[in-house]
């Protein structure tokens, strides 16, 4: 079973919402806090249900999205 | 338990954090270019001309070697860095104002002379870092701080077509015009960036690749707002398609 993390940088991301507006399962929202920019950055809050496709990474214009993917073994 | 990475941003770019708006587009092309360069191995031997406008910076966010021209002039720049250094990949990354308006004329004759250099074009159909006056490729009827009441044809005649413009000159290898709205966008603009690098890299001459891009503080909308307003009236004044393609299918 794999699960898949968007990591983003929450002080290069200014906010935008197209990594919002392009997920395909809706698990990511504006983060209720601010960033050292004065932004709302996006958060991921559903990891279960990422299925780490990377339109995020591919919308996003300040590149601050990384897609991670942990395994419970190599391979799976 | 491992970790793997899936997607992660290209080392052609510098981790210098992008001085555009929230939502602009110049950032997500900037990657794609990177992207590209990564996957060519072409670092080390890649200069990049950057333009007078918001991209101006340009070469501050690329790791590769770079200088800024004249306003209009990075393909005549281009040409002269081509021509003493035949080993190296030249590309030039132009806004419309820079590259439709005051530089017609080099991007014409560098395209006709079949320069071995690519050109990335792009189109968002205003000016944007001198705070969104008409550019030759503003829509008709559009609204901008020169045209407060929307563009005319009696006053300031029609949107310049750059693609159309130039497909009929000689020394074009590659010439597409693609958008970066959607993710399978996206993927299709790298191809078309791949294939124009690879132009170059082949010495079939110029290539230029043209990408409609959002605008949204000049546009006066939300980031997301602006991808539909291009979907809607950009796209149908400016076909998306391949117009020049010598390069084939074989990379």
């Amino acid at each position: 079973m794999a699960v898949n993390y968007v990591e983003i940088d929450a002080d290069r991301c200014k906010g935008c919402g197209l990594c919002i507006s392009v997920c395909p399962k809706k698990v990511l929202r504006f983060s209720s806090s601010f960033n050292s920019k004065g932004y709302h950055p996006a958060e991921q809050h559903d990891p279960d249900n990422c299925i780490g496709c990377g339109f995020c990474y591919l919308v996003c214009p300040d590149t601050s999205v990384t897609v991670l993917k942990e395994t419970s073994k190599a391979g799976t | 338990m491992s970790v793997l990475t899936t997607f992660k941003p290209p080392k052609a770019l510098s981790g210098k954090e992008f001085t555009y708006c929230p939502g602009c587009q110049h950032g997500t092309v900037h990657r794609l270019i990177a992207e590209v360069i990564d996957e060519l191995q072409i670092q080390g031997r890649t200069i990049m001309v950057a333009p007078v406008g918001c991209s101006v910076f340009a070469y501050e966010f690329f790791d590769v070697d770079g200088t800024v021209a004249a306003h209009g002039r990075a393909p005549a720049v281009a040409t002269g860095m081509k021509r003493a250094l035949k080993d190296s990949v030249v590309f030039t990354y132009q806004g419309d104002g820079d590259l439709a308006a005051i530089g017609t004329a080099e991007i014409v004759h560098a395209a006709n002379r079949g320069e071995k250099i690519t050109t990335i074009f792009i189109n968002n159909a205003i000016y944007g870092m001198t705070g969104g006056q008409m550019a030759p490729t503003t829509l008709l009827g559009m609204k901008t701080s020169t045209c407060p009441y929307g563009r005319t044809v009696e006053n300031d005649g029609y949107p310049v077509h750059v693609c159309e413009l130039l497909k009929e000159t000689g020394g074009i290898a590659y010439l597409e015009r693609t958008t970066v709205n959607t993710p399978q966008d996206i993927r299709k603009t790298r191809k078309a960036l791949r294939k124009a690098f690879t132009a170059q890299l082949k010495g079939l001459g110029f290539s230029l690749v043209e990408v409609l891009s959002t605008c949204p503080t000049n546009w006066g909308m939300n980031p997301i707002e602006a991808t539909e307003w291009l979907e809607e009236n950009l796209k149908r004044e400016f076909k998306v398609g391949l117009f020049v393609d010598k390069v084939g299918d074989d990379q």
